[in-house]
């Protein structure tokens, strides 16, 4: 048989298992037959493997260069690197979608799989949640963008002949930089990943599943996905700054938004959950924000993929758009439903007790995140909303985005320092100030420091002492908690801080990803101080642009397999001695007779030095050179490093709180607001380590 | 002071200030999208907008010149002469056939004068997965991050 046509028939399996799996998934609800509920666990895992299949032919395809499928004509060719073949998969329309379906499909397999003994009460509903995700999905694969069609002409006779290329059209240059095959599938893993929480917390809500269990079960899901989103976010982020040569790496563009959107929301929940664990509170308010980061990553799909508000009007607009609405809507209503029919189920246990306390930092954490939301994604929507009620498209671009989103960003640095700190119900003067006194006053020397030095761009120097604040606040931490463990067991300091982690991950590794926040922070406040400079220039000549000399040695163009470079040799001076060579590259594809940017980058904690060969200058033939200085842009992307640490660390189970704990709770810890975290009570709990 | 008084205090005032700086932010940046037919049809008031405009660039019709390059754009069977006067280098992807968007205001003699041009190959070109490719910031785009 053909590969094509197993592909397509494992296609069509799977959307027939997924049925079976909904459909009998609700007789089993109903008549909690031991057997139906098998059954249909077997068929959603069955679903799954029918994905890996369909996902594997496609690839196979790719491999073997077989031009007589539309999408592999369309974007892949004889000469494309291996590498670039994989990716391939997903760099368009038909096989991203089963990208989608293919990710959710080892996230379903591994719940179905994980919890097939446990949790008998509620997993027929997650079951029937994730197989309704499925069909949605696998009604695109099979029936409106098949990715197998195979290339056929009408013959003579008026019948369809199959055809085949000699070769393909080969991938879009754009794609063919190697964060483009690790960039999407991080992306896709957060998108699809949000699809296990969504399907436990609407399955316990219509189950009436008591207790906050659901939460328990979902921590490690909801963090392994928010923690592909971040990925994905930054490493588009590095993607746009190191290929598309414009200097930047965030133009708030509509589909770069619609990745950050689900992030706030997944951010949001992981925060609120732990009013709920710990306090019975914002029981509605947990549920929603699972529903609505679940909506905003379908949302983000449906932008990316149908072109609706695509800045440059819409390339890729296709009649997906109807599909996509149609299932949002379904969704909203199915939520609102299950909302209204159980809604006594989620009824708070206790109040707000005092401003300055935990849950009101909890609180105004998500009112800011749920407030930079909202005004990212009606920024988004903007053409479509102005189009829909005035008749004119309007759109809004990075200065409206960047007013409103820095004091959002600067809000949140603050609370990352202060909400860990703070108590339960209400915080004391006395704690404040022994919590925050060393901390503030670090933050306020380097400010004045700062100022002193010449510091003026406002909004980067408030951020710089609030960088300085949060990060003494997290040092402060460690440096108590490792203090006294190493009291009692007398091992290195570096030693005590590593078993204090341990013994707590949740909490240590949440500060390890605040300290990468800050990171991320040092950053982004470095783009006020962006500067760049353009110039044609001959050989021999140089141009100044901060510490950096650069002169122009020379050119040349070097033909590689797919496309043909060609490179700038630009020596770096850094007072009068060479620190190394730069290329800048023009690359031309043959297949595609299209160009693409290599952006040459020298990076240092300090700034980097981004150099562009932005083409030749078409009257004096010479070409020129676009130089930028960013400072600081290295910190975000180290940023991200931490933020994925932290959230591995948080994933590890506890280690066994020993019997140095009995002694800890004195003075030294006790005091401390969250000392009761360490109590063995909370680390045997099950789900919920 | 109630304490549910104070949250609400706390929550207004937060959301007030956002509203603000959004209508500020909005008021700044804010772009018409028209197509090239209906940039004929405008009032003047609406002329003096900034606005995107969206169409294929005509084959021959980019000239580099000194501080500008000059291209006809065309869309619906009319054609808008453009001259690009940004300071970033136009896209690669801006070639002849190529699907162009433009932003900036019209000016005299029917010439757009624009400060952004955005571009996409129009023979192949579909979005990306990932929220990248489909729309991506062009070389030209900037924002103030």
């Amino acid at each position: 048989m053909p590969v094509d046509v197993f592909g397509s028939f494992a296609l069509v399996l799977a959307f027939v298992c997924a049925v079976y799996a909904f459909g009998g998934g609700i007789a089993a609800i109903i008549t909690r037959h031991p057997l139906l509920i098998k059954s249909t666990r077997q068929a959603g895992m069955a679903t799954c493997c029918l994905i890996f299949l369909a996902t594997f032919s496609l690839e196979y395809l790719f491999f073997s260069d077989n031009f007589s499928i539309a999408y592999v004509v369309s974007h892949s060719n004889r000469d494309l690197a291996t590498f670039y073949k994989i990716a391939a998969l997903w760099s368009g329309q038909e096989g991203s979608l089963l990208f989608w379906s293919f990710l959710l499909a080892i996230y379903v397999f591994s719940v179905l799989l994980a919890y097939r003994n446990k949790n008998g009460e509620l997993m027929p509903y997650v079951g029937v949640v994730m197989a309704g995700v499925q069909i949605f999905f696998l009604t695109l694969n099979n029936f409106v963008a098949s990715p197998f069609k195979a290339l056929a002409s009408p013959g003579a006779d008026g019948v369809m002949n199959y055809v085949a290329r000699a070769d393909g059209n080969g991938l879009t240059p754009l794609l063919q930089y190697p964060e483009m095959v690790i960039h999407p599938p991080n992306l896709y893993s957060g998108y699809t990943g949000f699809t296990i929480p969504f399907a436990f917390a609407l399955g316990a809500l219509l189950a009436r599943y008591p207790g906050e269990k659901w939460i328990h079960l979902t921590r490690k899901w909801t963090m392994i996905a928010w923690m592909f989103q971040s990925v994905g976010i930054l490493l588009g982020a590095h993607w746009a700054y190191a290929v598309l040569g414009w200097g930047g790496y965030w133009g708030w563009d509509p589909v770069e938004n619609a990745s950050f959107l689900p992030w706030l929301t997944g951010t949001a929940f992981l925060h609120s959950v732990m009013m709920q664990e710990k306090r019975g509170m914002m029981k509605v308010w947990n549920v929603w924000l699972v529903f609505i980061t679940f909506l905003l990553c379908i949302l983000g799909t449906f932008l990316t993929r149908s072109g609706v508000v695509s800045s440059v009007h819409a390339f890729a607009q296709s009649s997906i758009g109807t599909w996509f609405v149609a299932f949002l809507s379904l969704i909203i209503l199915v939520c609102f439903g299950a909302y209204l029919k159980n809604r006594d189920y989620l009824k708070s246990e206790n109040q707000l007790d005092s401003i300055v306390s935990r849950e009101s930092s909890f609180l105004f954490n998500n009112l800011i995140l749920l407030v930079s939301c909202v005004a990212i994604l009606s920024g988004t929507l903007f053409p479509v909303f102005s189009e829909w009620i005035t008749g004119d498209r309007i759109s809004v671009g990075a200065p409206f985005f960047n007013k409103v989103n820095i004091p959002i960003g600067l809000l949140l640095l603050f609370l990352t320092g202060v909400g860990p700190l703070l108590a339960w119900r209400k915080t004391s003067t006395e704690s404040l100030k022994r919590n925050f006194g060393w901390p503030l006053a670090i933050g306020v020397v380097a400010g004045l420091i700062a100022l002193v030095f010449g510091f003026r761009e406002i909004y980067s120097w408030i951020c710089l002492i609030l960088c300085v604040f949060v990060a003494s606040t997290v040092g402060l931490e460690f440096y108590r908690g490792a203090k006294v463990i190493r009291a009692r067991s007398g091992a290195s300091f570096v030693a005590s801080a590593v078993e204090l982690t341990m013994r707590n991950t949740r909490r240590y590794g949440g500060y390890i990803v605040h300290m990468g926040m800050v990171f991320v922070f040092i950053g982004l406040a470095g783009a006020a101080f962006n500067r760049d400079l353009q110039k044609d220039m001959r050989q021999g000549d140089s141009m100044q642009i901060g510490p950096y000399t650069l002169v122009l040695q020379g050119f040349d163009a070097r033909p590689e397999k797919n496309y043909t470079a060609q490179r700038l040799l630009v020596e770096v001076l850094r007072d009068k001695k060479p620190i190394m060579m730069l290329y800048p590259e023009k690359r031309r594809f043959e297949t595609t007779t299209e160009n693409g940017t290599m952006v040459a980058i020298y990076s240092t904690l300090k700034e980097d030095l981004y150099v562009v060969y932005a083409g030749n200058n078409p009257e004096t033939e010479l070409p020129v050179v676009h130089a930028y200085l960013n400072p600081l842009v290295k910190w975000i992307w180290f940023g991200g490093v931490v933020v994925v640490f932290g959230t591995l660390v948080a994933l590890l189970p506890n280690r066994r709180a020993m019997l140095v704990l009995a002694g800890a709770q004195q003075p030294a810890v006790a005091a401390q607001p969250l000392g009761h975290e360490l109590a063995p009570t909370v680390t045997l709990r099950e789900g919920h380590d | 002071m109630k304490k549910q008084a104070k949250f609400g205090v706390g929550i207004g005032v937060i959301v007030a200030a956002m509203g603000f700086l959004a209508w500020l932010g909005y008021g700044e940046s804010k772009t018409y999208y028209h197509t090239i037919a209906e940039l004929e049809t405008l009032k003047d008031s609406a002329r003096n907008q900034r606005m995107r405009i969206g169409g294929t660039v005509e084959v021959g019709s980019i000239r580099h010149l000194s501080g500008r390059v000059d291209f006809v754009l065309e869309g619906e069977g009319k054609t808008l002469p453009v001259s690009y006067i940004g300071t970033d280098p136009l896209p690669d992807t801006f070639v002849d056939k190529s699907q162009a968007l433009v932003e900036g205001r019209p000016g005299p003699e029917g010439r757009f004068v624009a400060e952004v041009v955005q571009a996409k190959c129009a023979s192949k070109y579909e979005a990306a997965p990932g929220g990248k490719g489909g729309a991506e910031p062009s070389p030209t785009e900037r924002s103030g991050m």
